[in-house]
């Protein structure tokens, strides 16, 4: 009999404006010892069908419309709120996404990591300290005896979603539900935790739901896998029959969006149109001195895309802000097409900006949400002469037609757009000075994977139309390989390694591009691609 | 910008910004709707007062005295015999106007000195922001009831010295807000345009300043006509032959066993004006979705 | 947090220094002489009492001579009350009103911290909406009209308390008590609201749920102690606005506190009672401002960790 056995399962969300049928008629099943990844994007479902069962869906709005949840043989939905408290860590724990916010900033760890203990079993404080300092240690936080006493703001991301991993085990659950537990995490801190929870999961025989909207995160620890779109599962089935036969449109769509292969470059001998000399950007006084960049030096040449990978903390979107003078630059040259950027002022630094443009990671933040698509397409055009007031909305369906919005959109506002239509947005406000170059910062991290695909696509095409050279930074290896001809590993505000794409996958020279490289998750999928 | 053009382009759907959609969820609320039109009825009435008044604002009955609400004097007389509604009347008249004149000095000096600090940042404005620190912890009250004995009572005076108190609050507000958007992508977006300084402040800074500053300044007018009444009841605001709802209550307070409704009325009057501003506020700070700017 | 503690006590000294500086010069430019008033002073007289009150020295020195004063803990003597010094004033008129803010800040931060708390548990319910709709009367009810109200209600008609006086009949301190802290105790509950809103709201709570801690402990073990933070935040600028209320107050119910005196001096024009009672006041506004500030950072683990690594607050 399988540990938890869902059947049916509906949940919908009354809201002024109707019902929403958030979890539609969905049914799986956990086995002890195994994990079940339940797959999709925001909104399809895939969080509140497990918070549901929990009893963590606040009702009103939510509601329970059918379907049953069998956990050892009991029916979590059939419960009371005092029962499912009794299941809720104890036999039941779970994890969660973003580690900074989901511990009390108010109480020490230890505190917190022995409630359940203390709750569920009456254990007496001080062996139930005991057992915490033993399962920190398990986990992997050095030094458990002290640490046990410090603040969450104490610990970095990594180690705090460590420490949710000793809370949510400190009780022995015989389930752990983990949603998202390493979307926010650096890619290297991903890989150790991942590592972590199959570890412990084995070594302790318990069943795991891992909800993850990254196919390519699970590939490498799922024993099953169910796919949801729009609150039903579309597709279920073992790590096999996903990813080698997938018979849902969905499921293969989502498999298509994980970036894979190399970009195969023309060979280039121009010169270069950007040539950075031992750019320094630092922030901060004298006794705080933070050297976001450090003294880095590279070229790109024209129609390039250069990649340039970090994680976060490494510089990388400073060095994209420092080329554009977003930021103010402490020492070093940049050249663009012979003339030193970081001397230009007044009308000539205006002139260079025409021919420098940006797309920004946050498609929420980057657009001004009091301006219409035409206000915002507009502004450059006519800011730098290149239009008319007259000819100016011809231009500017042009480019909304080449970025692929649609004509009724010219006067709505950005807060009407889906992320994916907003990012669209953004590269129409970027391109419509017909820049030489663009730098895009992380411009697909924030998207959901099939408006990932599809916004680099998009890039990659207007790339050649218009001619392009650009910097892509990103924090994500496997996108860079697929989009750039060379890529620049950047950490603590240094290059510490340079080449073309293939050859750094294949051949990574130093010792923290191959940390990076083992990293990536689904790291089988990309090599058998 | 621009309207003439986009009359042009026919098959484009009309967008919604997000001052409609304020407005839309503005409507919905129906305590912050009555709020705003007893507030507007208070303001056509006492701008409509020297006209409709039903008696002289200095009309006295001495043989009449103090009357209870009659048909003739619809909220009764005072001991001079004088018509309570229209004590009110003109009294409204006062109270709104320093109520709405001090709240612009405020915004005035607040806007423009936080919009500074934030948009200039480091040195100038820490020391900007390190004075306003310095003069948040004055106790102004006292202050202003020192000045109101060292100047006399003067209006002017109490119109400038309750907005030099309440352009703190909104400077500390303004500051915040510049602050944060220019972090703000699109503001750096802006500046890669190429766009000078003064425009992205008037086009991308302002505009999406302006909700915050809006439910702060329908705020800070109760509060201020709140303390100008404060002032008045212990006889340190608004003096004789002029009149204001704070003055009429210290009054009404003085004779309430006797003629209890010249504390009742004004004080109603007072209480309702409070209440609508107050509702008003509560519901643009939901409608313009703004979080924790007075509490 | 030592250092936290250092650095506002040093920020307090520029203030205070302003405060009395400004309220001197103020005081002494005033039109007016304090003896003017006084009918047909002989002029020996006079220039005996200015040299009394050292006015007939240079203003700058008259200055230094009250600072120096004050580092003695000396507000000098009453104009008003030859013979009485405006220490013995305040000392009189203070432990009154002491008594009278403590009583109003206590209603206050109980009465309206409960009604808030309750509110917050289910929001957009009668629970909320009952205390929320009181909270908002008690915010637009301005204290110098509550006061007379229930004076009214509860003294004229009911004649269940009396009205006036402060220890001298038993129950006299209720309705002052009252009347002063229901303002603050209306703002307290929509602080304390909006506070526990906020945080119910956080990642932090979700977890506490999911490990199953019934909801009273979720409450009060993880909830609570962040929602108040805004409401230990506000209680310096509550003192301030209660001292401030406290002169109308003592003036209604005709309480001998030192509200009533300042409201008096002031009348008077007791040139010194003013000062002194500023200079006093405003000091015990700073610290009390200096306390409540402490509090919260105390309170908060992270902001603790900033003082103590450094940096300015």
């Amino acid at each position: 009999m399988a540990l938890l056995d869902v059947k049916d399962l509906a949940v919908s969300f009354v809201t002024r404006n109707g019902v929403n049928k958030a979890v539609d008629g969905i049914s799986f099943s956990v086995e002890s010892g195994k994990i079940t990844a339940i797959i999709g994007e925001s909104g399809s479902g895939k969080s509140v069908s497990c918070y549901s069962m929990l009893g963590l869906v606040p009702m009103p709005p939510g509601r329970i419309d059918n379907g049953t949840a069998h956990f050892q043989g009991r029916d979590l939905l059939a419960m009371s709120e005092r029962e499912l408290r009794g299941v809720r860590g104890s036999d039941i724990a779970m994890i969660f996404q973003d580690p900074m916010t989901c511990l009390n900033p108010f109480l020490r760890i230890g505190e917190q990591m022995i409630e359940p203990l203390v709750h569920h079993r009456g254990t007496p404080k001080k062996e139930a300290m005991a057992r915490a300092v033993e399962l920190l240690g398990e986990v992997g936080i050095r030094d458990p005896e002290k640490t046990i006493n410090n603040y969450p703001h104490e610990f970095s991301g990594g180690m705090r979603q460590r420490v949710m991993i000793a809370m949510a085990l400190i009780n022995e659950p015989k389930l752990l539900i983990a949603d998202e537990p390493t979307t926010a995490l650096d890619v290297t801190i991903q890989a150790q935790i991942l590592k972590l929870i199959t570890e412990l999961q084995k070594k302790r025989d318990i069943g795991v739901i891992f909800i993850s909207h990254d196919l390519a995160v699970v590939a490498d620890i799922a024993d099953e896998i169910a796919v949801m779109q729009n609150g039903k599962i579309v597709e279920r089935g073992d790590r096999e029959a996903i990813f080698e036969n997938a018979a849902h449109p969905y499921t293969q769509k989502l498999l298509a969006a994980i970036p894979a292969g190399s970009k195969v470059s023309a060979q280039r001998d121009d010169e270069p149109l950007i040539r950075v000399k031992n750019l320094k950007t630092y922030f901060g006084g004298e006794e705080n001195l933070v050297k976001a960049v450090d003294d880095v030096s590279f070229k790109i040449k024209r129609g390039e895309v250069l990649g340039l990978v970090g994680e976060s903390g490494s510089g990388k979107s400073t060095v994209g802000r420092s080329l554009l003078r977003l930021v103010s630059v402490t020492d070093g040259q940049v050249e663009f097409d012979g003339t030193d950027v970081t001397r230009l002022e007044g009308n000539g630094l205006k002139s260079m900006r025409r021919r420098m443009q940006m797309i920004f990671q946050d498609p929420f933040a980057s657009l001004n949400p009091r301006m219409t698509v035409f206000d915002t397409l507009a502004e450059p055009l006519l800011l730098h002469g290149i239009e008319d007031r007259k000819s100016v909305s011809k231009a500017v369906l042009t480019l909304m037609e080449d970025v692929g919005l649609a004509r009724s959109a010219l006067r709505k506002y950005p807060h009407e757009f889906s992320g994916g239509q907003r990012q669209r947005i953004a590269i129409g406000r970027a391109l419509a000075t017909r820049p030489e170059f663009i730098v895009a910062d992380e411009p697909v991290s924030a998207l959901d994977v099939t408006i990932q695909a599809q916004i680099l696509e998009l890039m990659q095409t207007l790339g050649k139309e218009y001619g392009l050279t650009m910097l892509f930074v990103s924090h994500d290896l496997a996108v860079v390989r697929h989009l750039a001809d060379r890529i620049i590993v950047l950490y603590h505000g240094r290059i510490v390694e340079e080449g073309k794409g293939d050859a750094l996958f294949t051949n990574p020279q130093q010792e923290y591009t191959q940390q990076l490289l083992s990293a990536i998750p689904g790291r089988s999928l990309l090599e058998a691609s | 910008m621009n309207d003439v053009v986009l009359q042009r382009i026919d098959d484009a759907e009309e967008g919604t910004s997000l001052w409609q959609d304020a407005w839309v969820r503005l409507r919905k609320n129906h305590l912050a709707v009555f709020g705003l039109a007893v507030l507007l009825f208070m303001i056509v009435v006492a701008l409509l007062t020297p006209w409709i008044a039903p008696y002289a604002y200095d009309a006295q009955n001495l043989d009449l005295g103090a009357s209870p609400p009659s048909a003739k004097h619809w909220l009764g007389t005072d001991i001079f015999g004088r018509d309570l509604l229209t004590q009110i009347m003109f009294g409204g008249r006062v109270s709104l106007a320093v109520g709405f004149i001090a709240t612009s000095v405020a915004l005035l000096i607040g806007v423009t000195y936080g919009a500074i600090a934030g948009y200039v940042g480091g040195r100038t404005d820490a020391i900007m922001m390190r004075l306003v620190d310095i003069l948040y912890a004055l106790p102004f009250m006292i202050f202003i009831v020192l000045l109101m004995v060292v100047f006399g009572r003067n209006v002017i005076l109490l119109f400038l010295a309750i907005g030099a108190v309440e352009w703190l609050t909104m400077a500390r507000i303004m500051r915040g807000q510049v602050q944060s958007l220019r972090q703000q992508e699109f503001v750096e977006a802006a500046v890669s345009l190429g766009l000078s300084p003064a425009t992205i402040i008037r086009r991308h800074l302002v505009p999406n300043a302006l909700g915050p500053i809006i439910v702060y300044t329908t705020l800070t007018i109760p509060s201020v006509m709140l303390l100008e009444a404060f002032l008045s009841f212990l006889g340190l605001g608004i003096q004789p032959p002029q009149t204001s709802w704070g003055l009429l209550i210290s009054y009404g307070a003085e004779t309430m066993e006797e003629y209890p409704w010249l504390l009742i009325y004004p004080g109603l009057t007072l209480t309702i004006t409070l209440f609508s501003l107050n509702f008003l506020g509560d519901g643009l700070r939901d409608a313009l979705d703004v979080r924790g700017s007075k509490d | 947090m030592k250092r936290f503690i250092a650095i506002r006590l040093l920020q307090a000294i520029p203030v205070i220094l302003t405060v009395i500086t400004v309220t001197f010069f103020l005081v002494r430019v005033a039109p007016g002489g304090p003896f003017d008033s006084e009918k047909a002073v002989i002029p020996e007289v006079k220039a005996a009492l200015e040299a009394q009150y050292r006015l007939d020295q240079p203003l700058f020195s008259q200055y230094l001579a009250y600072l120096g004063d004050l580092a003695n803990g000396d507000f000098g003597p009453s104009f008003k009350y030859p013979g009485r010094s405006v220490n013995e004033l305040i000392g009189a008129g203070f432990t009154v009103t002491a008594e009278l803010g403590l009583y109003a800040l206590l209603i206050a931060t109980v009465i309206g911290g409960l009604a808030g708390i309750i509110a917050s548990l289910r929001p957009n319910t009668v629970q909320d909406y009952i205390p929320m709709s009181l909270a908002m009367i008690g915010i637009c009810m301005p204290t110098f009209l509550l006061g007379p109200l229930l004076v009214l209600v509860f003294g004229i008609e009911l004649e269940w308390l009396p009205v006036s006086g402060w220890g001298d009949i038993p129950g006299d301190k209720i309705l002052p008590s009252i009347t002063l802290g229901a303002a603050y105790a209306a703002y307290i509950a929509r602080l304390s609201r909006a506070g526990m809103l906020e945080v119910m709201n956080q990642d932090y709570i979700r977890t506490a749920r999911a490990k199953g801690l019934p909801e009273w402990e979720v409450v009060v073990k993880h909830a609570l102690r962040g929602g108040m933070l805004p409401v230990i935040a506000f209680l310096g600028p509550a003192f301030a606005g209660l001292l401030a209320g406290s002169f109308v107050v003592e003036t209604i119910f005709q309480i001998p506190g030192l509200g009533r005196f300042y409201v008096q001096a002031a009348f008077n024009r007791d040139y010194t009672m003013i000062l002194g009672t500023t200079v006093f006041l405003s000091t015990l506004i700073v610290l009390f401002n200096l306390l409540s500030d402490v509090l919260a950072a105390s309170l908060n683990p992270r902001l603790r960790h900033q003082y103590e690594v450094g940096g300015m607050p």
